[in-house]
């Protein structure tokens, strides 16, 4: 016997708005809406809801609100309702808990507890609307050797690097998490702004070749899609060792998201779960990461930089320190706050560290041993805003990678329910009906228009810290001071409290 | 490591000190030497530049007859650390001169540190031993001198140049170490400080030297902790904190490890905007790029005016957007630099050319090849 869990939100309808026009009911793919007939109103059951908005956002005359329950337990500080529910779903179910996107719990975000610098009298703050102001980065190898030609003219002899016009770029989401429609908006975006999307895990849709100089495609436990032409096509290409949402463990695709298309592109069956190995089996130990990383510079006759990416974890700064020195041009490193299409929830909620406390170590430890010029660092796991973007860069980061916040700009509300494959936003579907919802032309503009603002912002912290190029922020901590954070906190960190003198 | 008796205050390298500043230089380019009386007016006319907490001169060319031995000047706390350092001077170098050096009682110049001057040479078996090269073993010994001896500092330590400085008005401190009269080069740079707080250290005030590079510098850079935390990434120790001393080992570092030359090096310590770039020739712009992407931590940003010194020459960079002041003049075979016009024309009224650097522009100026080092 399924005991009945209560629903956590409920819609309200306001009755003397709705006109009954059938918007939500068409809108709605969890069927919450419907039109009572012997009543002749619209009535909804809240318990198929999941607060995605939809409904909210598209009734024309802004009848419906969702509101939180407040049908509630015996209050118990030490047993949530959450926690209980979860309990009665696995009695119930006998399953492993799933979830989507970022870890959503109470723990502290580092980027809200510091505060950036700016110019007062002794140096000027710089004017982005009157003066140049720089954000193009080089992401690759910098430990450069000079040579020089038969006239002593400077040759270049860097490794393959990867210009960005801004430091940002689309984190890897894969085409069977997120839908055509999505990926066709990152790419086309990504193309515009001389930026970056990445394939994630589920290889690179055919249509989608033609983007390929904007594109960085993975190479993950599972290979979906891996392919020479795959590997050929891609700007970049990332070996994905962990992911900041579910460290030590690989990817997880339900079978119904796994249409046609998704299984071709992938190379693995139509409707069964794709679910990548935990390690990659061809790498057990660091040594065995640089056979993988020189195998795909054969590959691709190292003219296209190597991306390694791996999970925050307790270790991160030795574990970084061994990709730096294996051959990796370039260092992802994914927070436990970092979103995801499914992950099992005691993982996603348990596991890992903050991006920040990982960033700062990395950054400090691949200083410490005269390293940091073999690789760049890249770094994802919630970066809610352009602030955070400068912050990760003076921490130490080359660039950031965004997941979460370019899905909400293509309508994404965080109901966090991804994994059920019914997306009523055309994001993370494969449904025909409610892809269709989202349209490419309208998505990639919305990404251009975040990442243009984000710039916008980025430069005016720039210019008021007296800054007009974004490599003179890179790790540059003392722009950067902590509020309310402890001493293990802010030696971690490598910043002073707010406070103290420069 | 040598400090003044102020009680309280915080030190150099306890503490970032915001300065403004002025800088002045001029060279003969026929290796004519001349007293250091021309500079000191130069520096003196821009005295509300200064706030009378530092200042100070390097002169090139003044030791001709010690001139293939290292001169070190030191400031010490007391005769403690000055035994202290001779033991450790003698344990790894030949001094084959060594005397306290000659001072004139100045109103102004006060809490005067005991100051030493040595002509000296590695003992060529340390040296051996150290399986370093000659200029970083003198380097390493510095730095351990100033790093690990309570009240000792080598404020410099370069060949056939010295650098003088100390707290109060730079011309003062000219007239305190009589460069008026003792000394006579083919080049110097001058600096006045005015920090907005100060420990009144005497090895803050400027030039920062190290080997026979010295820099003067006016400006407050704003990339300081990404310079710094760079540079330290080669074995340079940011101990001063000061923006002077991080410039120094950036340049150091790109002409003796990179081998980068002057030009180059203001390409990447003030490189174009990558938009001036694309605008330039497939050569320079291929050059430009090159190093900005291979340099990118080493981009100087914020208000600065340099003037960079060394054996055969001086050159003046000013920050990409020209935030500081900085003038270049040129009469026969002399040249000027200084940070406002009336610091060159107060000493040479009439000039063949007066102008203002662009952003970015290095202007070098060297001896002529007739011209004695």
């Amino acid at each position: 016997m399924d005991t009945f869990i209560p629903a956590g939100y409920e819609v309200v309808r306001d009755a003397e708005r709705c006109t009954g026009c059938g918007v939500c009911e068409r809108q709605c793919a969890n069927g919450v809406h419907k039109f009572d007939k012997s009543t002749g109103k619209m009535i909804a059951d809240s318990n198929k809801c999941v607060n995605c908005h939809r409904c909210v956002c598209m009734c024309p005359t802004h009848a419906l609100k969702i509101v939180k329950s407040d049908d509630t337990y015996r209050l118990n500080a030490n047993w949530s309702a959450q926690t209980m529910n979860e309990v009665y779903r696995q009695a119930n179910s006998g399953g492993v808990l799933l979830s989507s996107m970022g870890n959503p719990n109470d723990y502290p975000v580092y980027f809200n507890k510091i505060l950036l610098n700016a110019s007062q009298v002794t140096n000027p703050p710089i004017d982005p609307l009157r003066e140049p102001m720089e954000t193009a980065v080089y992401l690759g190898k910098k430990d450069v050797e000079i040579k020089r030609d038969s006239q002593g003219r400077l040759i270049d002899t860097l490794a393959p690097q990867l210009k960005l016009s801004t430091p940002i770029m689309f984190s890897a989401m894969s085409y069977g998490s997120i839908s055509y429609n999505a990926h066709e908006s990152l790419a086309r975006a990504a193309e515009e702004l001389g930026i970056y999307y990445n394939t994630g895990e589920g290889g690179l849709h055919k249509d989608f070749y033609k983007y390929g100089k904007n594109t960085i495609v993975q190479v993950a436990s599972g290979r979906f899609g891996v392919h020479a032409e795959y590997l050929e096509t891609a700007a970049a290409i990332e070996i994905k060792m962990g992911q900041g949402a579910k460290p030590g463990i690989g990817g997880h695709l339900p079978g119904m998201k796994i249409s046609d298309d998704v299984s071709k592109t992938r190379m693995i069956p139509k409707g069964v779960d794709a679910i990548s190995p935990a390690p990659h089996h061809d790498i057990y130990s660091i040594e065995d990461l640089r056979q993988l990383i020189y195998t795909i510079k054969e590959a691709t006759g190292y003219k296209k930089p190597i991306i390694v990416k791996i999970a925050a974890v307790h270790n991160v700064a030795a574990i970084a320190s061994g990709v730096a020195r294996s051959g990796a041009d370039i260092i992802a490193i994914d927070g436990f706050r970092g979103g995801t299409g499914a992950a099992p929830t005691r993982i996603r909620d348990n596991v890992g560290i903050p991006i920040e406390l990982a960033l700062a170590r990395v950054d400090e430890r691949l200083r410490d041993e005269g390293i940091r010029d073999s690789v760049s660092v890249v770094v994802a796991g919630s970066v809610h805003s352009s602030a955070d973007v400068v912050k990760a860069v003076a921490l130490g980061a080359d660039a950031c990678y965004i997941g979460t916040a370019a899905l909400l700009a293509l309508g994404c509300h965080l109901c966090r329910n991804c994994h059920t494959g019914k997306c009523n936003w055309g994001i993370a579907t494969q449904r025909a009906d409610l892809v269709k919802r989202l349209n490419p032309d309208l998505g990639y503009k919305r990404l251009v228009n975040l990442i243009t603002a984000w710039t916008h912002e980025i430069k005016e912290m720039m210019g008021g810290m007296g800054i007009n190029s974004i490599e003179a922020l890179r790790g540059n901590r003392l722009m950067l001071r902590g509020v309310g954070l402890n001493e293990t906190e802010l030696k971690v960190l490598g910043i002073r409290h707010a406070g103290e003198d420069m | 490591m040598f400090k003044s008796n102020l009680g309280e205050a915080p030190f150099e390298g306890e503490v970032k000190i915001p300065s403004g500043c002025a800088v002045s230089a001029i060279i003969d380019r026929s290796g004519k030497t001349f007293t250091g009386e021309k500079i000191i007016r130069s520096i003196a006319t821009m005295h509300d530049r200064s706030n009378g907490l530092g200042g100070g001169f390097a002169g090139y060319g003044i030791y001709p007859d010690y001139k293939d031995y290292y001169a070190f000047h030191l400031f010490y706390n007391g005769f403690t650390s000055r035994k202290e350092t001779e033991d450790y001077l003698n344990k790894h170098f030949e001094i084959v001169y060594s005397s306290e050096m000659k001072t004139r009682k100045v109103k102004g110049i006060i809490n005067v540190p005991i100051i030493y001057r040595y002509f000296l040479y590695p003992l060529s078996k340390k040296l051996n031993n150290s399986l370093m090269d000659e200029e970083q073993y003198v380097v390493k010994c510095v730095n351990q001198i100033n790093a690990q001896i309570e009240g000792a500092f080598v404020f410099s330590s370069g060949k056939n140049m010295g650098i003088f400085k100390g707290v109060g008005y730079p011309e003062d401190i000219g007239k305190f170490y009589l460069l008026d009269e003792e000394y006579k080069g083919y080049a110097w740079t001058a600096h006045g400080r005015y920090p907005t707080n100060t420990p009144g250290w005497w090895g803050g005030a400027h030039p920062f030297g190290l080997l026979d590079y010295s820099i003067v510098h006016n400006g407050e850079i704003s990339s300081y902790d990404a310079n710094r935390r760079y540079i330290e990434m080669y074995g340079y120790k940011c101990s001063l904190q000061t923006d002077t001393e991080v410039i120094t080992y950036v340049i150091d570092y790109l002409i003796r490890v990179k081998k980068l030359t002057l030009r180059e090096i203001a390409k990447v310590i003030s490189a174009s905007f990558w938009s001036t770039i694309e605008e330039k020739s497939e050569d320079e712009k291929r050059e430009e790029t090159f190093l900005r992407k291979a340099f990118p931590s080493l981009l100087i940003n914020g208000p600065f005016s340099i003037i960079f010194g060394y054996n055969g020459g001086v050159m003046a960079l000013n920050d990409r957007l020209k935030l500081r002041s900085m003038v270049c003049a040129e009469k026969g075979e002399l040249a000027y630099i200084s940070s406002e016009e009336c610091g060159i024309r107060v000493i040479e009224p009439e000039l063949d050319k007066i102008y203002s650097p662009a952003g970015g522009e290095p202007v070098i100026y060297t001896l002529n090849e007739g011209g004695k080092e």
